[in-house]
């Protein structure tokens, strides 16, 4: 640890290493609710009489419903635990995301995810000294494709 | 549904149809619920002057849904979206509500976004766009970008 770093040698010793595994499965109910929250009438996440005359059979999971965190609040919660418990600042934030969709996901399909914490940095922000912490996540569905992988960086000061 | 938009339809600048959006006390606490995000951030006036935003703050992941529903909305049924991102960059604040229904007087987000360019990969005709939420005032506290596929007038 260098004088003043946010980054401690526990923090660093996080990096790189995968996360245990979390399986889950896609649901229909829980894909309207979601859509229903956001305010989204798509047929695609609605009507399941609907997509089953679609050349996808069954409701589409909306962009980002896959994964944190409709699937993952807990794997989420413990990243932040873990962050804080590995000597990183006490108030974090979300700072952003990025998606990447390679599979379709709906209904039915059941999901591997595997997260590791891919680097942290650290600079000066308008909140102070801040430490960011960015997190990939791969989602493996049924068929053992790669359907998902998000990358999200979390910020701590 | 819009009716579907092919690849030649559009060309580098040009407008993604905005989507317009009330976040409210009531949205936020439906999307805690349908997520499962409960970090009382979100709803807790002591907890978020603790964590120094000043009070419940709309969760970042939903701007994101937002965005998403911008693109797929924009793209109809035969386009992919290939990817999302998006940073929170500034803290949006939700209306709170009058009545059961009803939300006080106050902000409407809008979602919006632009091509940037078009590309031909492979079989895959693409669009790279630039997307973002902006607040009442016209501010981007939500800047990001999208990747899709669409279909192509001149291939099967």
């Amino acid at each position: 640890m260098t004088e003043g770093s946010l980054i401690t040698d526990k923090l660093r010793a996080l990096i790189g290493v995968p996360w245990e595994s979390v399986v889950f499965k896609v649901e229909e109910g829980a894909i309207q609710r979601y859509a229903r929250a956001i305010g989204d009438p798509n047929p695609l996440f609605n009507d399941a009489h609907y997509v089953r005359g679609t050349k996808h059979g069954r409701l589409l999971a909306p962009p980002g419903f896959a994964g944190w965190p409709v699937h993952e609040a807990r794997t989420k919660e413990k990243l932040f635990e873990t962050l804080i418990k590995a000597g990183g600042p006490p108030r974090i934030l979300d700072a952003g995301v990025e998606l990447e969709f390679l599979e379709a996901v709906g209904a039915g399909d059941v999901l591997t995810a595997t997260l590791r914490i891919a680097g942290i940095t650290e600079r000066e922000t308008r909140l102070g000294a801040t430490m960011f912490t960015t997190a990939e996540t791969m989602y493996v569905n049924e068929r053992g494709e790669v359907a998902l992988k998000s990358r999200s960086t979390l910020m701590q000061f | 549904m819009a009716k579907q938009i092919y690849y030649e339809d559009v060309e580098a600048g040009a407008e993604i149809t905005p989507l317009a959006k009330i976040a409210t006390s009531l949205m936020l606490v439906q999307w805690a619920g349908a997520s499962g995000d409960f970090n009382p951030l979100h709803y807790e006036d002591d907890f978020a002057r603790a964590m120094g935003v000043g009070a419940p703050i709309v969760q970042g992941a939903l701007k994101r849904a937002w965005l998403g529903q911008l693109m797929t909305d924009w793209i109809g049924e035969e386009g992919r979206l290939k990817k999302l991102s998006c940073q929170y960059r500034g803290m949006d604040y939700p209306r709170k509500m009058k009545t059961m229904e009803e939300p006080h007087d106050g902000e409407t987000w809008w979602c919006r976004g632009k091509v940037i360019r078009k590309y031909q990969e492979g079989n895959e005709h693409l669009v790279e766009c630039e997307i973002w939420v902006e607040n009442g005032k016209g501010d981007r506290t939500t800047p990001g970008s999208a990747l899709v596929a669409l279909p192509s007038r001149g291939a099967p």
